[in-house]
């Protein structure tokens, strides 16, 4: 219980230094949600499949926003869906800067 | 050189070795992709256990396999275009190629000599001996208005021939390779907006391409390949706003039960029923989310369906007779898979999250096995050796 609140209010301080920035916990969601869900068309080392690849050299010079909006939106007329059901605005914001990065791995269990 | 002592030694030496051994057939075995780690896990279908590990197969974030003809060598086919020859027995690698940048899944040869790819980047076919892994035959993909294509739904059909699809070219091409040489090949173009996935009739006879960019499906009769590629279903849903798709359904497991298929609607919570005569949609059955898999037990009389992304912890059972749904699971989070032993008394699901393998008795739906696997997706049974389409 001790635990948990203190995580609780690790991971608050965390969020009001950024409020941009997901928690430990939720980044490791996002993680495997990147390299699972979105893998299953964009290649778990997304380096493509039905979906386009989404490395940083393949997305260099594209705009966060337009990147972010198709995340959250989806693109219409491919079967790229949105995932604005389970992701917020924050988080897709997040995983582009990632994804521009070199998108981190799922850490062993 | 060796007195008459020591080598009568060497062979009883050979001889216990040989009895360490002991021989085995290949039936009841098969393999599990374990997709984060590039390996392969061997399993056996009659004790129900893990026989060993293969490691160094790529990425295999999205892979399938097809058998030799004699259930003892695995093909799998990477997303990273690597297709690596596995042996069963000897428990290794035998060779692997990387033959493209990246690939979707293959298919192996009437006469089991050919092992064909089908590749995303660059898209195209490319064949291959399946004793050597040599390269027989590449086959560029590039529709009708001169444009490259990823190519998906590649299957194996009767006659030495291999038929797929271009996603983005919306055609489909038959291959005939009796002299693989000399490829013959036969196009079929306009078959509709981005089959993304196809199968083969058990017989080998009508091929379908499931469209993404429209309602319905693509039609090719191999008795008939003069009649064209016809449209079926196209009606279906007409008006109705699709769901979005998180997951692509897969169509090798499309379930053909007697008269009629069992396909996952696109972009619905619902199985369709088709009739085979007619190509007509006679029923739909509302399930519990967007269906990835609908396998059929081998005696037609059940049909087993995992969904995708979020409701990807469950798995239902549909009754095929009253078409209702019998039962439903929740082997844990992220099946992506799941496998009849070949006569269907026990069923084998894949949970990618909980790093574990589940199975089920089909009739009582009894946990016979829980068995450990690292992040595991398809699982491939020997038996596909000697099935058309598979």
């Amino acid at each position: 219980m001790w635990l948990a609140l203190g995580s609780l209010f690790f991971s608050a301080g965390a969020a009001c230094a950024d409020p941009a920035t997901p928690d430990t916990a939720r980044r490791n969601e996002l993680i495997r949600m990147v390299r699972n869900d979105c893998g299953s068309c964009h290649g778990m080392r997304l380096t493509g499949g039905l979906g386009l690849p989404l490395t940083p050299e393949s997305l260099r010079g594209k705009p966060d926003s337009g990147l972010v909006a198709s995340i959250l939106y989806g693109r219409p007329g491919t079967p790229m869906p949105p995932w604005q059901a389970f992701l917020s605005e924050a988080e897709a914001a997040w995983i582009v800067e990632n994804l521009k990065q070199g998108f981190p791995d799922v850490k062993p269990q | 050189m060796l007195s008459r002592n020591s080598f009568l030694a060497l062979t009883m030496l050979a001889l216990a070795g040989c009895a360490n051994v002991p021989l085995r057939g290949t039936g009841d075995l098969g393999v599990v992709i374990e997709r984060a780690t590039g390996s392969v896990e061997v399993v056996e279908t009659s004790g129900r256990s893990v026989l060993g590990h293969i490691a160094g197969l790529g990425d295999l974030s999205h892979a399938s396999v097809n058998y030799s003809r004699d259930g003892r060598y695995a093909f799998v086919f990477g997303r990273d275009g690597g297709l690596t020859k596995v042996d069963l027995l000897g428990m290794r690698i035998v060779k692997r190629v990387m033959q493209s940048g990246n690939s979707i899944g293959g298919a192996i040869s009437q006469d089991g000599k050919l092992v064909a790819v089908a590749n995303y980047t660059p898209g195209g076919v490319k064949v291959f001996d399946s004793a050597t892994l040599d390269l027989v035959a590449d086959i560029p993909a590039i529709d009708a208005a001169g444009q490259p294509s990823k190519v998906v739904g590649l299957v194996d059909a009767p006659g030495n021939r291999f038929v797929w699809s271009l996603f983005n070219g919306g055609e489909i091409w038959v291959g005939d390779l009796k002299n693989p040489a000399h490829p013959a090949l036969q196009k079929f173009t306009h078959i509709g907006k981005e089959p993304y996935d196809a199968m083969i009739t058990a017989d080998g006879r009508y091929y379908l391409a499931g469209l993404f960019g429209e309602d319905g499906l693509a039609l090719l009769d191999l008795w008939h390949p003069e009649a064209g590629v016809k449209r079926v279903l196209n009606h279906y849903g007409k008006g109705e706003q699709k769901l979005p798709v998180f997951k692509m359904p897969h169509m090798e497991g499309w379930a053909a039960t007697g008269n009629e298929l069992l396909v996952p609607a696109v972009g619905r919570h619902e199985v369709l029923v088709i009739d085979q005569n007619t190509w007509q949609e006679v029923a739909h059955i509302p399930v519990h989310g967007q269906p990835v898999f609908v396998v059929a037990r081998p005696d037609d009389r059940q049909v087993w369906v995992n969904f995708a992304f979020p409701d990807n912890d469950t798995v239902q059972v549909i009754d095929v007779p009253s078409r209702k749904i019998v039962k439903t699971l929740k082997p844990g989070k992220g099946v992506l898979h799941l496998e009849f032993t070949p006569r269907g008394e026990s069923v084998w699901i894949s949970a990618r999250d909980e790093n574990r393998l589940t199975v089920y008795d089909s009739e009582t739906y009894a946990v016979q096995a829980v068995l450990p696997a690292d992040n595991p997706s398809g699982i491939f049974f020997t038996h596909r050796a000697n099935r058309t389409g598979l």
